[in-house]
């Protein structure tokens, strides 16, 4: 079946809101959708929601004959199912261009970045070896399929448990699970991939782009990085020329991103560890509430209320600089920062013109400028987290360092940061 | 009938289930006694002598003796008379191809507009917006739309669209705009100036002063599908706080 198209006015109204920096759902450029991850009842099936895209994945394996020119490492598999459930325009059996797409990414960003260990899964060298292979299917597609698609094979990895095996002489006793524990695979490291879409010939940047905005997009780039900000692969799609600036900016906002994303995947798989060892029923269908029939579930809409730009000036005017407080990452020197720990970057750049990331323009722009408007733009902020909005996006603003050690901007990133109420959002922090 | 029905009313129906003439009932041979009519709205059907639902939802009942099926359904099947929000796929000849949302792509003549003539032909291009009715919409047949009404006026209907947004909803909040006396539309037009075109096969289309505010309707109405009318009205409230 074919999709719906896109009418002309949605694709004007949607080029416009995002010139003037508006996304549908009211997020900021760099924010990502909600992420939620939940575990089946079997080790090594996990779901993630990104919004309203929804994934599945579930891994399982098998002893095999190893390929002949590794003898001794293990086999690992992957495959992504686009299923018309996510799409009317998913067409069942059909290798679509996208489908081809997405499995080559990430089986670039999962097997050739070695985040297994592929010789702890060998037997008997020559003989049999483990085949690991992860399934993803798409649930629901409202955008970017290829973050959630990894995130979820990376956590069904992490969470899997292999059969138990014991070799004595020439006897090979493969255990089941309740002879002896399964056994989990041995992960180096967890490569993530974030997307960013390009508008306007690469004048726009958005993070996490949900379907529509990527119907409008001119071009998109897939950054897979890991939370020690190596690396794992890039690809850059739409045939948009891209300068320097913007990949080094990129690669920064990905290292953020994948950190946040990294703590959230370990928290849930605690979390699913404490339950399982606790005795609790766990598993997909516990993890969803008690509904009566005629309630659909959806979380509430973000509306962004204000207009408030006349007030944020007023008030910009009328306050005293806040009290110096001593900002939580390292300032070695003044003039140069660096956000959580980690490798000292290489990449040759300073640090201080890349991490305001309130402005997507990548002309030269005056400090003073830059300064001011991010200062408006974060007391807009504060009023509009003061006005009781439900912010259930992932909005990184409040780690932001500015680093101008004469203009005390990090008090009100922080302060606003406390100010985040609403029972909603609480709930939805505790969820997660 | 008329009881069981009625007791039945604000309850959660299932496909399937029938209701049928009581023979508890116990009929006075005194009194005349009067038939009673029942009115079957949409997700209800009569085979033979029973009632039967055939779509999960809520019952409701309109005095005298109206009842139907309330549920929330997204795919639009095509209905004579409807008027819809289409986007033109195709420009070919004579007709264009417009899309509604339904299994198939509905046909609307380049005459069907006000005004139009072999020679004067409306400015329609492929990717615009229509607002057009059925006049042709039945299972066997392709759909036909036109944009004028049986007068050859506009009455509203025709080519729209540019700055707004689109964005589609389900059909029970899209009916219930539509209602004569809905406070949904009530508390919307105390909020601030907009331009709303609400199609029935659950598309909406809006225009405000500014993309903010257009943005904000758009989540709003969005949102107030799966809201209470307490809960709706707090937070229109709260926006209407918020922009003054």
């Amino acid at each position: 079946m074919k999709e719906t198209p896109l009418s002309n006015c949605e694709r004007d109204f949607l080029l416009k809101a995002i010139e003037e920096k508006k996304r549908l759902d009211g997020r900021q450029t760099y924010d990502y959708r909600k992420m939620k991850i939940t575990f089946g009842t079997d080790y090594g099936c996990c779901f993630v929601d990104l919004g309203k895209t929804r994934v599945m994945a579930q891994v399982s394996c098998e002893l095999v004959v190893p390929k002949e020119s590794r003898p001794n490492e293990g086999i690992m598999f992957f495959n992504i199912e686009l299923s018309p459930m996510a799409s009317p325009a998913f067409e069942q059996g059909r290798q679509s261009e996208l489908s081809v797409k997405l499995n080559r990414q990430l089986e670039r960003c999962l097997r050739n970045s070695k985040c297994i260990d592929t010789e702890s899964l060998c037997v008997v060298s020559g003989e049999k070896v483990w085949q690991i292979r992860v399934d993803v299917h798409m649930l629901n597609h409202d955008g970017n399929l290829m973050d959630a698609a990894s995130i979820a094979a990376i956590t069904a990895l992490c969470h899997f448990r292999r059969p138990d095996v014991g070799i004595q002489g020439d006897e090979v006793t493969v255990y089941s699970p309740e002879e002896r524990d399964p056994i989990p695979l041995s992960i180096y490291h967890m490569p993530i991939s974030v997307s960013f879409s390009f508008f306007q010939q690469g004048t726009y940047l958005l993070v996490d782009p949900c379907e529509r905005e990527e119907r409008v997009m001119d071009g998109l780039l897939m950054i897979a990085m890991n939370k020690h900000r190596e690396i794992c692969s890039i690809q850059s799609s739409g045939g948009i020329m891209l300068l320097k600036e913007q990949v080094m900016r990129c690669s920064k906002i990905a290292s953020v991103k994948v950190s946040e994303i990294t703590e959230l995947i370990s928290k849930a798989l605690e979390n699913d560890k404490k339950a399982r060892k606790a005795g609790e029923r766990c598993g997909f269908a516990e993890s969803m509430p008690q509904e009566r029939i005629t309630a659909l579930k959806t979380y509430e809409t973000p509306v962004e209320m204000t207009d408030v730009s006349d007030r944020a000036n007023d008030i910009v005017q009328k306050a005293e600089a806040p009290p110096q407080m001593v900002p939580s990452p390292v300032v070695p020197v003044p003039g140069v920062g660096q956000v959580g720990q980690g490798l000292q970057n290489t990449w040759g750049l300073e640090e201080g013109d890349e991490e305001e990331e309130e402005e997507n323009d990548s002309s030269d722009e005056d400090q003073e400028e830059q300064v001011t408007e991010m200062k408006e733009k974060q007391h807009e902020k504060m009023e509009i987290r003061g006005g009781d909005v439900v912010e259930i996006s992932d909005s990184e603003e409040e780690e932001v360092v500015i680093l101008h050690p004469e203009i005390p901007d990090k008090a009100p990133i922080t302060k606003s940061s406390s100010h985040q109420k609403g029972a909603a959002a609480l709930k939805k922090r505790q969820k997660k | 009938m008329f009881s069981s029905l009625k007791d039945k009313v604000g309850q959660v129906l299932l496909p399937g289930d029938e209701f049928t003439f009581d023979t508890e009932d116990t009929i006075s041979l005194t009194t005349p006694v009067k038939p009673e009519k029942v009115v079957c709205g949409p997700g209800l059907r009569r085979s033979g002598d029973r009632l039967q639902v055939c779509k999960s939802g809520v019952l409701r009942h309109k005095a005298p003796n109206m009842f139907w099926m309330d549920s929330q359904q997204r795919r639009y099947v095509p209905v004579k008379g409807e008027t819809v929000i289409g986007i033109v796929t195709v420009k070919s000849g004579d007709i264009f191809k417009v899309d509604f949302g339904g299994s198939e792509q509905a046909s609307l003549s380049y005459l069907a507009f006000e005004g139009a003539t072999k020679r004067n032909r409306p400015n329609v291009q492929v990717g615009d917006l229509v607002f057009a009715q059925f006049v042709v919409a039945n299972k066997d047949m392709e759909p036909e739309l036109v944009c004028v009404d049986s007068g050859g006026r506009a009455n509203g209907m025709g080519v729209f669209g540019g700055g707004g947004l689109l964005f589609t909803v389900s059909l029970g909040l899209v009916r219930r705009l539509l209602s004569p006396q809905s406070d949904l539309m009530q508390d919307l037009q105390k909020l601030f100036p907009c331009e709303l075109v609400v199609g029935m096969n659950g598309r909406l289309w809006v225009r405000s002063s500014s993309t903010q505010r257009t943005l904000i309707i758009a989540n709003l109405l969005q949102s107030c599908e799966t809201m209470t009318a307490p809960q709706r009205k707090a937070l229109f409230a709260r926006v209407a706080e918020g922009t003054l």
